[in-house]
């Protein structure tokens, strides 16, 4: 019935049998080469969710479907980059990626996984680090070995939870531009965790907007429409980035609390697909109902 | 700089207290001070002494009597002939220090190993399964607090070989400390890496191999090495127990023939080489800690 490369319907989780569920109705699609970003306060389940995807935890109900197939536990079609980078300290980096990549292709010769892991290390910029155990890298490097790691099984999907959580801002800044360099280049679909404005709308293609748990829902889904050149530099100088960058901060502000306490039963009960960034009055505030997957238009309309 | 001068200073006192404990011996041990007290007091009982004296196979008339602790000239003489031919072999009751010496590290390998070989791959089950560490927990619980050595007679009637049940008391108290250091060990793995593991799909001996042994590999040692002291402790017992090789046996042995210089000598040695072996441990524990 729908197109969407990862399709994610009703999904609910509750932790206590008679407790609220933390998020509940959560729907949505994403298409293939889509970036996509998720902002919502701690305990709406974010992180959950992204569990829930990698196939690390099972919702309570509700059905993710990539590729035609029903996700029902982890698979090396999904790479995670944990947030805690999770190397594993008595690998160099280099072992690190090969464990990865020979995990992918159990066959390969030892020579050719590490030619090949070697690859995705100079991708993220660590040449020369390979044989450094994880303990001598910085935050900002291990956090790209854990992207190498990611890339390295070349996955459908990746999954990111809050990767740059940890970092400062000018490595964060730096670790950014590589990653929408790697990402551009491979066309790699991407679903991410941030609490980031400004890093949502570098980075995400869309940018969903969950309220507040318990029984949080997926409530806005903004479509970024500055253009796909967009650099960390510049953005700033471009008018939608202020409508975009208000608007997110209004709902996290505000309109994230006030979705919550009107209820999931209320008629707002809907997922909107807003485009701020748009000059005022051009912004179709078109209501759709759930599933919003069903619905949503390509990202680059 | 520092930590070496730290280090030169703490030499130069264990120097010092090295020296005053000699000082003290020398003088406790000191021949003078006996004979006097001797001389003036106990003349009425010197006949006695004389009689007992010649039945020992000892002249009366000795010219110096010691207080019967030998003073640090024989020691030193011991030490100097046990050391210069440490592998003689002259019958069952009179080896050399290194002979026996090497039954019981032997002892203590052999049993060590059976240990490893079985506390660890339990360990492995007890650590990834909740369900298995709280089915054995109480058999555990009420087998680690028994004193290895009690264990002795039933290996004695069980096994009917002194050395394959030293072995077994070996065994036994090596165990415990490695089967709990493996299970902890494992079970406290960082769920960070075990979600890496599953992302990838790892199989699950390739997770065993090089997930889990090297992040619970400090630990796992840890339990080694606390086995291994043990083991070194208790198989100075055992030998005295079940007699016939070993440096507890030749303690005991010595005892008997009233030899204490030898006796005081095997003391060092079984310090000596517990070091040693702690020592190796220590090296094996640095080998695979990781730092985060």
């Amino acid at each position: 019935m729908d197109k969407a490369f990862l399709t994610v319907e009703n999904l609910n989780k509750r932790y206590a049998d008679d407790g609220l569920p933390v998020f509940d109705n959560v729907s949505f699609g994403i298409d293939k080469g889509e970036f996509v970003c998720i902002i919502g306060h701690s305990g709406c389940g974010k992180t959950t969710i992204l569990n829930v995807l990698a196939g690390l935890e099972a919702p309570s109900g509700g059905v993710v479907i990539m590729d035609q197939r029903e996700v029902k536990g982890p698979s090396l079609d999904r790479g995670v980059v944990f947030q805690s980078h999770a190397l594993m300290p008595w690998f160099s980096v280099l072992g690190n990626v090969v464990f990865a990549v020979r995990s992918r292709w159990p066959d390969w010769s030892r020579s050719k996984a590490e030619e090949h892991a070697r690859r995705f290390i100079d991708m993220v910029g660590l040449k020369g680090a390979e044989s450094k155990k994880p303990s001598e890298l910085s935050g900002g490097m291990k956090q790209r070995v854990g992207i190498a790691r990611a890339f390295a099984i070349e996955p459908k999907m990746l999954l990111m939870d809050e990767p740059f959580g940890a970092l400062d801002a000018l490595t964060r800044g730096v670790v950014q531009d590589e990653l929408l360099k790697i990402c551009s280049a491979t066309h790699q679909t991407v679903f991410m965790i941030t609490h980031d404005v400004d890093e949502a709308i570098l980075l995400a293609d869309k940018i969903f907007l969950m309220s507040n748990g318990p029984r949080a829902r997926i409530a806005e889904v903004v479509v970024n429409t500055m253009p796909k050149t967009r650099t960390r530099e510049s953005m700033h100088h471009d008018p939608q980035f202020y409508r975009i960058r208000n608007h997110l901060v209004d709902f996290l502000v505000h309109r994230s609390r006030r979705i919550q306490e009107a209820g999931a039963d209320s008629v707002d009960n809907l997922t909107l697909i807003v485009r701020p960034g748009l000059a005022e009055g051009a912004a179709e505030q078109a209501p759709v109902s759930t599933p919003a997957a069903d619905n949503f238009p390509q990202a680059a309309a | 700089m520092k930590p070496t001068h730290i280090g030169w200073r703490a030499a130069c006192i264990s120097l010092a207290i090295f020296a005053c404990l000699l000082l003290v011996w020398h003088l406790a041990t000191a021949p003078k001070a006996g004979s006097e007290s001797a001389r003036a007091g106990v003349s009425a009982g010197a006949p006695a002494d004389d009689e007992y004296a010649r039945l020992m196979g000892k002249s009366s008339s000795s010219p110096v009597k010691t207080s019967g602790f030998p003073g640090l000239a024989q020691m030193g003489e011991t030490m100097r002939k046990e050391l210069a031919n440490p592998f003689y072999d002259n019958g069952p009751n009179d080896k050399g220090i290194g002979i026996q010496l090497g039954y019981s590290l032997a002892r203590v390998g052999l049993g060590f190993a059976i240990a490893a070989v079985v506390a660890i791959p339990l360990g492995f089950l007890l650590g990834m399964s909740p369900l298995m560490q709280r089915a054995l927990n109480p058999f555990i619980q009420i087998l680690k607090p028994i004193s290895p050595l009690a264990w002795m007679p039933l290996a004695l009637y069980t096994i009917k070989d002194s050395s394959i049940s030293g072995i077994f008391v070996i065994f036994i108290c090596s165990v415990w400390p490695m089967l709990m250091n493996t299970a902890f060990g494992v079970a406290s793995v960082r769920r960070d890496w075990l979600n890496v593991a599953k992302t990838l799909e790892v199989t699950p001996l390739r997770k065993a191999f090089l997930v889990i042994l090297p992040a619970a590999a400090p630990t796992i040692l840890t339990g080694m090495r606390i086995s291994m002291g043990i083991a070194w402790l208790v198989i100075v017992a055992a030998e005295m127990l079940v007699g016939g090789t070993g440096i507890g046996y030749f303690v005991w042995n010595e005892w008997n023939n009233l030899s204490l210089t030898s006796v005081i000598f095997a003391i060092l040695v079984i310090g000596v080489t517990g070091m040693l072996l702690d020592l190796v441990f220590a090296r094996l524990q640095k080998l695979v800690t990781y730092t985060e």
